[in-house]
């Protein structure tokens, strides 16, 4: 079969072959990305016979790539000078402009103790630290959207937080892409956490409507042992972006981690969660809210690995679809032969709201030990006609109605994000998405 | 003109006739009863007037102040001053009280053409009427009768009653699950909304309401239709015979 893909490769397998290959690169990167590429060349773009990305067949859903972006001009920083996205969280940022890291609108002063934030590329040029990334940076152990990612790797953030160190001002790192024509992007973000480390890190991903652009971001987590480490991702791309995006983690004993996703941008888009609990007694919770209108499609596609023993992953995933919207969960909790005593309950519900969305939703368990608790559950329906009548018997519109009810509906997964600023903020932006709902 | 006309109604429930040619009609200023035995059709009547879509209406008519009910969308019949107390209050998780208050409120504040309350205003006038109603300001921090117990959910439909300021109340079965303060405060709430211009119909089985709440009128109810008009002694002689008499007569 390998063969047969080969020889049909599409225009897009293509144009990232030539594009990506044709990208300038010494020393040790250089040979990370070939291999990366290799890599790339040989599985060509997910499709829906890969199980894993069954639902959302890339090489039919990405026809082209859009070519690689520039360096942004006067024009673009001054338009990315404008994004608002979750602007009054008291956060620190760092922005990227169509992936180039843009000095003059990040704030890299004053950075409290224990914590030190370097680009990507100057990461990658300090003989020192590159042997320590690399070592993170397998590019076969993961998927072609991750192979891709490292045969383009050259712009991203390095964060570290010293141990012990408790870093309570959020860092917020903006992915903005400005313009009216299409372009692709790419982005790697690295977050080190030490042991006793405490932080908070946002990723807002934002664009222009109505162009047909293409982001690919990983996000690399690693958490030492009682570290505790929180992540809020805001997905927000114009409505004909294309995003890509991982959050690959490990995280050690004893330690915290939580990460939420809102999903409200792009045509396409899929996250791909692999998170692996590599210290005992580690807690996770893994939630998201996703909200869907047009013909937008959604993938969020979660690998919980329990391979020590009592960890405790808590995964909880809204998925509200409008109009003729496509909804994809699949959530997976492993738990190896060591992982005894371990307790993982994971909930995807969705919320049909358009006669023609539709929501593949699938949670899975697959077990090698015998002493755990573990439960998942998958539910789809639309709104309750007994709790719409009952608020609309109260004198309440339909459409007001509907936006209490599916508020409801996903709120139960804003709520689990810690920050009360950034909880706060990201609800603010799902009502703005009701709003727009109740005024069509 | 009565407040509320309703004449010979009949409406189905997936192919089942339930109410079948019901008549009754209640001027502004009264208190009527409705009694009748389980499954005679007093909850469908109370869903059909506030405009449930499970009931079909397949003949007849019911206006408020000569106006179509049936015409109206749910939402609009609470604005014209329609008010339906649930026998059965449901549970709405993740909304929370004050939000559906509130909400609900200023929607029907909206379509009469009045001005949305402000904040404080509407918080004052929730905490005066909360009160007098013995409902505690923690119950209200909660979602929508979550966790509430029969009696306490019972009490929210009165005190969304008395925010609403409805023109026409349809209790169904308020009475039922209440201890015997309850069901005093419960009266005591509808009997402060009497008034020249609005109309009531209490739907229960119990004399022990009535006697609370004084009505006007008594109606008894079986196999969907009234089938028999009186005064509050009515209600004594259903008390003490029962409703044998009327099941074979209807
Ligand atoms: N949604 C429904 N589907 C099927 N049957 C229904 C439905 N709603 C009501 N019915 C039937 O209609 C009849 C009348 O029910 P209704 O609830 O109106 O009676 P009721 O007089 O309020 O009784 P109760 O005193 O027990 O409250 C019953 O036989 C009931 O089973
Ligand atoms: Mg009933």
């Amino acid at each position: 079969m390998n063969a047969e893909v080969k020889m049909m490769r599409t225009a897009a397998e293509t144009q990232y072959a030539d594009a990506l290959g044709a990208l300038p690169a010494t020393g040790a990167i250089r040979g990370l990305r070939a291999k990366a590429l290799s890599d790339f060349i040989e599985k060509g773009l997910p499709h829906r016979r890969v199980e894993e990305w069954k639902y959302t067949d890339l090489r039919v859903l990405m026809r082209e790539m859009a070519p690689l972006a520039g360096k942004p001009d006067a024009g673009a920083i001054a338009e990315a000078k404008k994004n608002d996205v979750l602007a009054n969280i008291g956060a620190r940022e760092i922005v990227f402009v169509n992936g180039t890291f843009v000095a003059e609108l990040s704030n890299l002063k004053g950075l409290e103790k224990g914590l030190s934030i370097s680009t990507l590329s100057d990461a990658l040029s300090n003989d020192a630290m590159l042997p320590q990334l690399l070592a993170a940076l397998n590019p076969s152990k993961y998927d072609a959207v991750f192979a891709l990612n490292t045969a383009a790797l050259n712009e991203g953030v390095v964060i570290e937080v010293a141990a012990g160190a408790q870093i309570t001002k959020p860092i917020h790192i903006r992915h903005i892409v400005t313009g009216t024509s299409p372009v692709s992007v790419f982005g790697r973000v690295f977050v080190k956490a030490g042991k006793k480390s405490q932080a908070t890190v946002v990723q807002s991903h934002t664009g222009p409507d109505a162009v047909a652009y293409q982001t690919n971001t990983v996000l690399q987590l690693s958490v030492a042992d009682d570290a505790e480490l929180d992540i809020v991702r805001v997905q927000a791309e114009g409505d004909k972006a294309i995003h890509l995006s991982m959050t690959i983690g490990a995280a050690g004993a004893q330690s915290r981690f939580r990460s939420f996703t809102l999903t409200t941008g792009a045509s396409v888009s899929r996250h791909t969660v692999p998170f692996a609990f590599a210290g005992r007694d580690m807690r996770a919770l893994i939630s998201g809210a996703t909200l869907l209108r047009h013909k937008q499609h959604a993938d969020m596609t979660l690998e919980v690995d329990h391979a020590l023993p009592g960890g405790e992953s808590r995964e909880l995933f809204k998925t509200v679809l409008d109009d003729e919207t496509r909804g994809v969960f699949q959530g997976l909790i492993i738990v190896r032969p060591d992982a005894q005593k371990t307790d993982g309950r994971m909930m995807s519900a969705a919320l049909l709201l358009g006669e023609a969305a539709e929501m593949d939703n699938k949670p899975e368990l697959e077990i090698f030990a015998d002493d755990v608790q573990c439960a998942h559950g998958a539910t789809t329906g639309a709104l309750d006609d007994d709790l719409m009548f009952y608020l609309r018997a109260r004198g309440i519109p339909k459409k007001e109605a509907e936006s209490l009810l599916i508020q409801s509906f996903f709120g139960e997964a804003i709520e689990q994000i810690e920050n009360e600023k950034i909880r706060d903020a990201v609800m603010t932006r799902a009502g703005k998405w009701l709003e727009e709902r109740s005024v069509k | 003109m009565a407040l509320l006309e309703v004449k010979n109604l009949q409406a189905r429930v997936e192919e089942k006739e339930i109410l079948r040619g019901l008549t009754l009609s209640v001027n502004a200023g009264e208190v009527h009863a409705v009694m009748g035995p389980n499954g005679s059709g007093k909850s469908t009547l109370s869903y059909v007037l506030a405009g449930k879509s499970d009931y079909e209406v397949t003949g007849g008519t019911a206006t408020l102040e000569g106006e179509d009910l049936l015409e109206l969308e749910p939402d609009e019949r609470a604005a014209k001053g329609l008010f339906l107390a649930f026998q059965y209050p449901i549970e709405i998780p993740g909304v929370a009280s004050m939000t559906f208050l509130r909400t609900a409120v200023n929607a029907v504040r909206k379509k009469r053409g009045e001005e949305e309350l402000s904040t404080p205003d509407f918080l004052r006038l929730v905490r005066e009427k909360a009160k007098e109603l013995n409902i505690h300001q923690d119950m209200l921090k909660r979602p929508v009768n979550v966790g509430f117990s029969g009696g306490e959910k019972k009490r929210n439909e009165i005190l969304q009653m008395s925010l609403l300021e409805p023109k026409m109340c349809v209790l169904d079965e308020t009475d039922s699950g209440l201890d015997i303060d309850a069901l005093k405060i419960v009266a005591d709430g509808v009997n402060r909304l009497r008034a020249k211009n609005r109309g009531f119909l209490v739907i229960t089985h119990y004399q022990r309401l009535l006697d609370h709440i004084v009505p006007d009128v008594v109606h008894v109810m079986a196999k969907g239709k009234i089938v028999r008009t009186g005064g509050p002694e009515l209600a004594h002689e259903l008390e003490a015979k029962g409703y044998a008499a009327y099941e074979t007569a209807a």
